[in-house]
């Protein structure tokens, strides 16, 4: 390991810019496994994430589906929530405050069931004070459109990111479903369509069946798989990704650890996000920070703009 | 003090082929827990069981916490296999607890259930009608325990090897039937299994009585964001692991 006097004494920069969202690390937390932020502030300083990345909301409260709606597999978990959230309208009046406390940015997860439901969630959103970007999760089905999941659709998710994309000022994230068969033409769509940056992998459709019961472990019969089990899949799309559009990469699927997040920098990803992690070890961002600033260091690196996109193939 | 700790284990005792008692003792200061509260578990850093499991809080004296559990499954397994001066990261304590009993009450368990009413006979010695039910006498743990800080016991088994034969919650029933209605204002406290709880709720309807179940449920996170542990109320989905483990029963809607 080189490590040079020169850059032991100096601490590697760990800024990035996401379409203009200047982050002071590229760490932010996977939308729904944070809350809205308080579940997690008696663990962690909130102050040293990169961003925080808000549980979905939709313009009215949604109460979920039925249970059981989480099952371990081998190295991962499956869950069907089914998008329970409190609503846009009580996120802005009873989460935001408190978040608004944080010197951290916070970016809006939001979803509809209609075209016309993304629209009125992301104008609230734009107006609301505090929220810095906008996330927006196709991976749920269109209720005009036969129930076609958006982000599985290029038209659909074409017209709904367009919708969209007039209706907010806000820097627009796009996160991709994985479950399609060509990501990097998913990640033009969303490029063409108007997004400022793609967050990608959303969680992968899986299945575990109980064999005594004959009947899947969760009520939703499906549920989205996540954890280290998804990781090498979603270093993968990223990377292709990468190769297929120009806007910037956040990068998540199983991030356990620094050098899990480094993969998904070094294959193209501007940031990262933690997801089922924070279940596991609530401060696991921090440590992540943390180990990427000790790589930086070990391997010579002013900067982690520098390893950014650098995989060699 | 930090509710995400690392402990060492003292010893990790097998009391029967079912059971086991779990000793730890935190390497920092801790919070001291409430008896319902409940800690995320997990021994060893592989991803295979990936998620803490949730267990109650059994003893907790100065610098050690006891927790008593029955291997089920992977997580419990893997945490069967902990040895002396093992270290483990902890999450807790978690979730609300059961409301401070002013005066006698009565303490419902069903098998492993046992183990987070312990902590409340503990700490209200000799002030409890005791109900404990189990399949058989091997699963009646921690019976002579439960019964030396009761002020009386009634214990049932499923298969008559030990108590009266038959389910608690009719052992209850009985009970409440040799009172005069005006006796019933004792504050009721169960913990045990599904059908068992589903039972007291009908034991318990139409009442005057405060009865508090502590409820358990898969969890992932245990500290509220993942809305994986949700439990039907008349109010909505609720968290078993914020809202709860401890709720009214009177709120609670069986499916």
């Amino acid at each position: 390991m080189g490590i040079t006097p020169n850059s032991e004494l100096r601490t590697p920069n760990l800024s990035v810019d996401i379409a203009g969202l200047k982050l002071k690390n590229p760490v932010m937390t996977a939308s729904g496994t944070f809350g809205y932020g308080e579940e997690y502030s008696e663990f962690l300083d909130l102050n040293r994430l990169g961003a925080i990345v808000v549980k979905g909301l939709s313009i009215t409260p949604r109460q979920g589906n039925p249970t059981p709606r989480i099952v371990e597999t081998p190295a991962g978990m499956l869950n069907a929530i089914g998008l329970q959230n409190i609503g846009v309208k009580a996120f802005i009046k009873d989460k935001l405050p408190f978040l608004r406390q944080f010197n951290t940015p916070v970016i809006a997860n939001f979803f509809g069931d209609s075209i016309d439901e993304y629209i009125h969630a992301a104008e609230e959103l734009s107006n609301a004070e505090g929220v810095r970007a906008l996330e927006m999760n196709i991976s749920c089905p269109n209720k005009q459109a036969g129930w076609i999941v958006f982000g599985t659709d290029p038209k659909t998710m074409e017209q709904v990111v367009t919708a969209v994309r007039k209706t907010t000022d806000l820097p627009l994230i796009v996160k991709l479903s994985p479950n399609v068969t060509d990501i990097g033409l998913t990640a033009k769509v969303a490029e063409n369509a108007g997004a400022d940056a793609i967050s990608l992998i959303n969680t992968i459709t899986g299945m575990v069946v109980d064999v005594k019961k004959r009947r899947p472990v969760l009520a939703n019969n499906t549920g989205g798989l996540s954890g280290p089990a998804v990781r090498p899949i979603a270093v993968r799309m990223v990377w292709e990704v990468y190769k297929a559009a120009k806007i910037p990469i956040i990068g998540m699927g199983g991030i356990m650890a620094a050098n899990d997040a480094l993969e998904f920098l070094i294959a193209g990803a501007r940031a990262v996000a933690v997801g089922t992690a924070n279940f596991i070890n609530p401060t696991a961002t921090i440590e992540i920070i943390e180990g990427l600033e000790k790589f930086l260091i070990e391997e010579g690196f002013s900067d982690i703009n520098e390893i950014i996109g650098s995989l060699k193939t | 003090m930090s509710k995400y700790f690392k402990a060492k284990t003292v010893d990790n005792i097998s009391l029967n082929k079912h059971f086991r008692l779990l000793n730890l003792s935190p390497l920092s200061d801790i919070d001291i827990p409430q008896p319902g509260q409940f800690y995320m578990l997990q021994a060893g850093d592989t991803y295979d069981p990936l998620l803490k499991r949730p267990f109650s809080i059994f003893r907790h004296e100065d610098n050690s916490l006891s927790f008593l559990y029955r291997i089920r499954g992977k997580g419990t397994l893997s945490l069967s296999h902990l040895k002396s001066g093992d270290i483990i990261n902890a999450i807790g304590p978690l979730g609300n607890s059961y409301p401070e009993p002013h005066g006698d009450f009565i303490a419902l368990a069903g098998g492993i259930g046992i183990a987070s009413l312990l902590h409340l006979l503990a700490g209200f010695k000799n002030k409890a009608y005791l109900f404990y039910g189990a399949r058989n006498k091997e699963e009646l743990v921690m019976l002579n325990e439960a019964k030396a800080i009761s002020k009386e016991s009634f214990i049932t088994t499923d298969d008559g090897s030990e108590g009266e034969k038959g389910l608690i919650t009719d052992s209850l029933m009985k009970f409440f039937n040799s009172l005069p209605i005006t006796h019933y204002p004792l504050p009721l406290y169960a913990c045990g299994p599904t059908p068992m709880l589903r039972e007291l709720s009908k034991v318990v309807a139409g009442k005057d009585i405060k009865c508090y179940v502590s409820l358990e449920e898969h969890m992932a996170c245990g500290v509220g964001a993942c809305l994986g542990c949700v439990i039907k109320t008349v109010s909505g989905y609720k968290r078993v692991c914020k809202e709860g483990p401890v709720f009214d029963i009177k709120y609670i809607i069986w499916e």
